[in-house]
């Protein structure tokens, strides 16, 4: 007997158990990263005074850095729509692209806290600088570990595509689930912390 | 991922591609079946015999301590274990300040992340939750192997830690800040040691809802679901929404004592006459919120399985349905819900202003009944029925007073004016370990005299058993009932020489002696209970597969199911509630689900 439900879904629930769990994930990184804005704002109206991201940070290359995100997350989904269409190379292109922007961003992001260094600004220079250097931080960790799935599905992963095609989409789509929700924290991370 | 692979490769490929991968099962060398074992029933009892030894060890920390209340600077009597412990720690055999609240810290972080939870939810929620839903392993086997392995490797970094110099963390499970920020090495490897813990819980408890939700077999509705599924299912949510906090907490209390921020610490803080060298202007609240964000849900994740054992021993032991069937589900969601709203009880002297503590202690109120439906209900299902009173239904009947005392002692500290008096007092910890250890453990204890047939096929010894549970029943008081007399005497808990330097604490000294005596006396009692465990593996009387005349699906499969998916022959189909107890007109006094027809 083999476990039921790991790629087709339950009638009744109308999703596969990978798809439930990445859900399930997904809600409780949504508190881990909601207990870290919610420490932000305590913080924040907490202090007797505190900088304008705009006049320490870089807002204009982080800009650069949503665009990047947001179409690496339009290219995660023509990924996965490519698969459906049963167009592998086309989902080889895109997922490439969207690795390759991944990369983007956190080159963009390396360049910005090393400019920081070297204007002497650390997490332990004042509070904001620290929030700011822990959120992106763990933000940052979160595009790797996408990296790492994403590559890992362009790559060795995709041979799967030739025995078990419509499991391999699963995972492609499961994988592009977790990786918009890595665009959307920072789409919440890049006005709270460039702009406000 | 790995188990969707199998069942993709058995789907896609020939037969005799399908008779090599079943051989494959067979021959599984010693490693992969029973230590890196993607099975439930194998991954649940790594979970028991870890959890258990970590109960023991962290029980064996408060003993030591309790040597230090009862003879405060005293010589300790075992010369070789105060060499054991080092010269840093007792030197001539007299325990230090410093080690005192090392052991108190790490007493409080075993028990709780250690012991309890995974033998709660690790062990029996892994055993039995797939057998009760009838199905053969759970959601996702290589994730669930991976959850005990990291909250092994958790375990390992907090033992660790004692060897540590300065010790291990000594801040108190709660690590409050400040304090902790400051504190030696053993803190930063009690966070990374959580980190790890949390990292399990987080992907046993996925597992968890992805398996109750997806794999109860057909006919097993929600509203069929034993009691025990339900408390699972409402803990794994806890688990799952409550930790994260604490992990972005324990993010930035590594942040602040590796990276020299200030998350925690305020301006102009001055440590032993010495101002610190920090940017200052964080919030020492903000940890506390951060933590009992987790810590409060956290006691509803100690308590829920815990009913949830007992509802099952109680329908069973007492042949009847259980009273309010849909009573005890709805309360344990709303217990659930609620749970995430009541944290700041826990702050009510922390000067957060009384508009705050109005608004948690009415919620801290409203989370009190659901709480009381749940034991009225347990206790209302005894009503009429024809009791049997073996082991684990007496471990389950203990459950409901103490518990009780623990819940009801509990109002006071919810209300903020009493809580004033009582804050940080014995009375407090008399109170959640009334909760958490005749409350719990005994219900852990029920659970694993109830459900040893069925993992070992024999039965634990009932005379060893009734002396496990009467002498502990009567030591467990005596070391927890004093601490409220002593509480309201107002004497603090975290104090090293137990209140001797203090003239309040005068009139109620003489119950420290009595306390450490019951403590020491509760070990020697659980060295019945240690006899029977290993005892009665081979030599314990042969039992039935269904021993106990049980409806849930659990007893409906063999002793002992076989490894790799093999729990049940057929798959089970559903056909009635969870406990279907003396049905009238029925040949027996029990119809199992899986039962068809009417009667």
């Amino acid at each position: 007997m083999e476990i039921p439900y790991t790629i087709h879904p339950r009638p009744d629930t109308g999703v596969y158990n990978a798809k439930l769990g990445v859900w399930l994930f997904l809600a409780s990184e949504v508190m881990l990263f909601g207990a870290l804005f919610s420490s932000y704002v305590l913080l924040r109206i907490g202090s007797d005074s505190w900088p304008h991201g705009y006049s320490i940070l870089d807002w204009k290359i982080a800009t650069f850095n949503t665009v990047v995100l947001i179409s690496s997350s339009v290219t995660m989904v023509m990924s996965w729509a490519s698969l459906m269409l049963k167009d592998f190379k086309k989902y080889k292109l895109y997922m490439g692209l969207t690795i390759l922007c991944a990369f983007i961003f956190l080159a963009v992001k390396a360049f910005e806290y090393n400019t920081k260094f070297g204007h002497h600004l650390y997490p332990s220079t004042n509070t904001f600088l620290a929030i700011y250097f822990t959120i992106t931080g763990l933000h940052g960790l979160h595009v790797i570990g996408g990296i790492f799935v994403n590559s890992y599905l362009w790559g060795p992963g995709s041979k799967m595509w030739k025995t078990q095609p419509e499991r391999f989409t699963n995972r492609v789509e499961v994988a592009g689930l977790y990786w918009h929700f890595v665009d959307l924290v920072w789409i919440f991370l890049f006005p709270v912390l460039y702009l406000l | 991922m790995g188990q969707k692979e199998k069942s993709a490769h058995v789907v896609t490929s020939a037969k005799k591609e399908h008779d090599k991968h079943e051989s494959e099962h067979h021959e599984l060398g010693f490693v992969r079946k029973y230590i890196f074992s993607q099975d439930h029933k194998v991954i649940g009892i790594q979970y028991g015999i870890t959890s258990l030894l970590f109960l023991l060890f962290g029980f064996s920390l408060m003993m030591i301590m309790r040597w230090q209340l009862a003879y405060p600077g005293q010589e300790f009597p075992w010369k070789w274990l105060a060499d054991f412990m080092g010269q840093a720690n007792m030197p001539g055999g007299i325990m230090l300040p410093e080690f005192y609240n090392q052991l108190g810290a790490m007493h409080g972080t075993i028990m709780v992340f250690l012991g309890v939870v995974p033998l709660a939810v690790g062990a029996f929620g892994n055993y039995v939750v797939p057998l009760q839903i009838g199905t053969i392993d759970m959601a996702f086997p290589k994730l669930n192997m991976t959850s005990y392995w990291v909250y092994f490797l958790g375990g390992v970094t907090m033992l660790v830690s004692f060897a540590m110099p300065g010790g291990a963390a000594n801040s108190g499970w709660t690590s409050y800040a400040p304090l902790s920020v400051i504190a030696t090495t053993g803190q930063t490897v009690w966070l990374i040691g959580m980190v790890f813990l949390i990292t399990s819980s987080l992907l046993g408890s996925i597992n968890f809802i992805v398996t109750i939700i997806q794999l109860r077999v057909k006919g097993l509705t929600f509203m069929r679901l034993p009691f025990f599924v339900w408390a699972q299912f409402v803990t794994s949510f806890l688990l799952l929404l409550a930790f994260p906090p604490l992990e972005a907490a324990g993010v930035l209390q590594l942040m602040d004592r590796l990276a020299g921020t200030s998350f925690f610490l305020p301006s102009g803080l001055v440590v032993s006459g010495q101002p610190l060298a920090v940017s200052g202007g964080g919030s020492p609240l903000l940890w506390q919120h951060l933590f009992w964000f987790l810590a409060h849900p956290e006691v509803y994740v100690l308590i829920l399985p815990a009913m949830g054992i007992v509802a099952e021993i109680i329908a069973n032991n007492t042949r009847k349905p259980l009273w309010g069937y849909k009573s005890l589900v709805y309360s344990a969601i709303f217990l659930g819900f609620m749970s995430f709203i009541v944290w700041a009880h826990h702050m009510f002297l922390t000067g957060m202003g009384t508009t705050i503590s109005t608004f948690f202690q009415t919620t801290t109120m409203i989370i009190s009944i659901p709480s009381v439906i749940i034991l009225t209900a347990l206790l209302l299902s005894l009503w009429g029925g024809s009791i049997r009173f073996t082991t684990p239904m007496l471990f389950a009947l203990a459950f409901l007073p103490m518990f009780a005392i623990g819940g009801l002692t509990g109002l006071p500290l919810g209300l903020a004016p009493p809580d004033i008096h009582l804050h940080d007092t014995y009375y407090v910890i008399g109170h959640f370990h009334y909760v958490v250890a005749p409350g719990t453990i005994f219900a852990l204890f029920a659970g694993i005299y109830f459900w040893y047939p069925k993992v070992t096929g024999r039965k634990m010894n009932e005379l060893l058993g009734k002396i496990h549970f009467w002498t502990s029943l009567v030591f467990i008081n005596g070391v927890f009932m004093p601490m409220f007399i002593q509480g309201l005497a107002g004497v603090s808990r975290r104090l090293y020489d137990g209140g001797a330097q203090y003239a309040h604490a005068q009139g109620v000294l003489q119950w420290n002696e009595f306390m450490s005596t019951s403590a020491w006396l509760l070990g020697l009692a659980q060295i019945p209970f240690v006899i029977n465990f290993f005892w009665s593996i081979r030599k314990g009387k042969k039992v039935e597969a269904n021993h106990w005349d049980a409806t849930t699906l659990d007893w409906a499969c063999t002793t002992s199911p076989p490894l790799a998916h093999g729990n049940f022959k057929v798959v089970p189909e559903v056909h009635r509630g969870p406990y279907d107890y003396s049905h009238q007109g029925a040949q027996s006094d029990f119809l199992p689900q899986n039962q068809p027809g009417e009667a």
